[in-house]
């Protein structure tokens, strides 16, 4: 399958961003962002079709969208419970905002079905390599901010005692969980992409117990997925999402299953 | 030492407490008492630097670190770090290899102090709310602090385990001259470990020597 080069720009990409997304998706977890993450997908989406719309790429679009409402939504309030309220309120509207543009524009409506759904084929090399950069700048910051993110992530009331800057340290990582969403959307489909971004983590949450060995296991079945959907889209032709998502949902219960095991044994 | 003078809070309008003037000396084993909301967590927030005072003035001196056990944590049946890997959370960020190495063997001597060490690896999420208490002094004790303050750690233990991680506490205080600032709503505690209380009353701090702390006290509002 290597022998055609859609495939290894596709293989390439899929690395990096099952790498970005097994490690931002253990912080997603801990921090309990699954549904703002799930949120910003679909703002995402509004983002590619606005994107289409004015003539920028796809990529440059959501990125922007995204950016723009994460940070928003750190700076609104750091309350979990009052944040989710009011990113529910927006969501809808952004997916109807993504529908409008898309409408609008004039490209064709197999675009809409790659943002949306995601696809292997139609990545160019030049979008791989700002998916590389993108990739390697999210993990640049989280070995930066690594401790004290881990520390207001796994334990946000410890970290504020202990004098951390936990409102930066809050939007630090919404900006890299924006990049994370925009750039997994571009093969996973921004519908599914936070499936990526919550299911490994969650899972590795159920087998292990220290975050380095979490990050590991959260990586590593995300990779396994994105490298297996690769793989049988490659062969089946059936979408590569399919593949993925039924990957991580068969670990994630697995992984529950493993868990109630252990509590009772 | 920490000296307060005419220390004041307000949130907006509403004042908190008002004029508070004490000093606590380097070594001190004591508690903050008062009724709900009178402003026994705002006070050391104040000394943690996480909430601004109104007026007046607070003093640390010499600049110490302080290790703060807050009120209220959210750990749940499902939260999925060790033991271990919960108090290594406050380990300070480092590259070099034997830097690392002390660092372990300080985790390794906070676990052993605080009673943690058999069940180091277990989740805390499973820990009993004892075991939990302890974890979470042992992550306050990490950094090597000179003052330690306890918001209500042992308001959800039952006697013997309230014991046990006061006689840790005061072993600490003694063995360490580490100065204890203890809030509590227990009556017998303060009579047993604390050798002097400060007591929030008509929103302000009276000094009252243990021996006249009384029962009702702690009822008042409360
Ligand atoms: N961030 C805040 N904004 C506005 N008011 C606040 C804030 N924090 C505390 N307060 C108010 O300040 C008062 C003192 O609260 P504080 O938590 O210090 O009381 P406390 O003595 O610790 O009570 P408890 O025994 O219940 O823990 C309360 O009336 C509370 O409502
Ligand atoms: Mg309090």
């Amino acid at each position: 399958m290597f022998g055609y080069e859609f495939m290894r720009q596709a293989f390439v990409a899929s690395t990096f961003i099952a790498i970005t997304a097994g490690l931002v998706g253990v912080f997603v977890v801990s921090r309990n962002m699954s549904f703002l993450s799930h949120t910003l997908s679909e703002i995402g989406f509004a983002g590619a079709s606005f994107g289409i719309l004015v003539g920028i790429s796809p990529l440059a679009g959501m990125i922007l969208f995204t950016l723009i409402s994460s940070i928003a939504v750190g700076s609104l309030s750091s309350e979990s419970s009052r944040r989710e309220a009011s990113i529910s309120a927006i969501s809808s509207l952004f997916i109807g905002l993504g529908i409008l543009f898309l409408s609008l524009s004039s490209e064709s409506s197999s675009y809409a079905t790659n943002i949306l759904f995601g696809s292997i084929v139609g990545i160019s090399g030049h979008e791989v390599k700002q998916l590389l950069i993108l990739a390697l700048f999210v993990i640049f910051i989280f070995i930066i901010f690594y401790k004290p993110l881990s520390f207001d992530s796994f334990d946000h009331l410890g970290a504020q005692a202990a004098g951390l800057k936990t409102r930066f340290l809050s939007i630090a990582f919404l900006v890299t969980l924006a990049l994370s969403v925009s750039i997994g959307a571009q093969i996973v489909g921004s519908l599914l992409v936070f499936v990526l971004l919550t299911l490994p983590g969650a899972t590795a949450k159920y087998l292990v117990h220290t975050v380095p060995k979490m990050i590991m296991v959260s990586v590593g079945l995300s990779l396994a997925g994105v490298w297996l959907g690769l793989y049988l889209a490659f062969i089946t032709n059936w979408p590569v999402t399919f593949f993925i998502s039924t990957f991580e949902v068969i670990a994630y219960f697995c992984g529950l299953t493993y868990k109630n095991w252990k509590l009772n044994h | 030492m920490i000296e307060a003078k005419n220390l004041t809070k307000q949130f907006g309008s509403q004042v908190v407490f008002q004029n508070l003037n004490f000093k606590i000396q380097t070594g001190e084993f004591l508690s903050l008492i008062g009724p709900n909301g009178s402003g026994k967590t705002t006070l050391v927030k104040i000394m943690m630097g996480l909430e601004k005072k109104s007026h007046g003035e607070l003093i640390i001196e010499p600049a110490q670190t302080i290790g703060y056990v807050p009120q209220f944590r959210n750990i749940d049946l499902d939260y999925p770090l060790s033991v271990e890997e919960f108090v290594r959370l406050n380990l300070k960020f480092t590259l070099s290899p034997t830097k690392r190495q002390d660092d372990n063997e300080l985790i390794k001597e906070i676990l052993e102090k605080t009673g943690l060490t058999k069940i180091k690896d277990r989740p805390l999420g499973l820990s009993s709310g004892g075991e939990k208490q302890k974890a979470y002094l042992a992550q306050a004790l990490l950094n090597n602090p000179k003052i330690l303050i306890l918001d209500e750690s042992t308001a959800s233990l039952d006697v013997e385990v309230k014991m046990q991680l006061m006689d840790l506490v005061q072993e600490l205080n003694q063995k360490y001259k580490l100065t204890v600032i203890f809030i509590t709503h227990d009556y017998e505690l303060t009579k047993k470990y604390t050798k002097r209380a400060l007591f929030f009353k008509d929103k302000t701090l009276i000094e009252v020597p243990v021996k006249d702390v009384s029962e009702d006290m702690f009822e008042m509002g409360g």
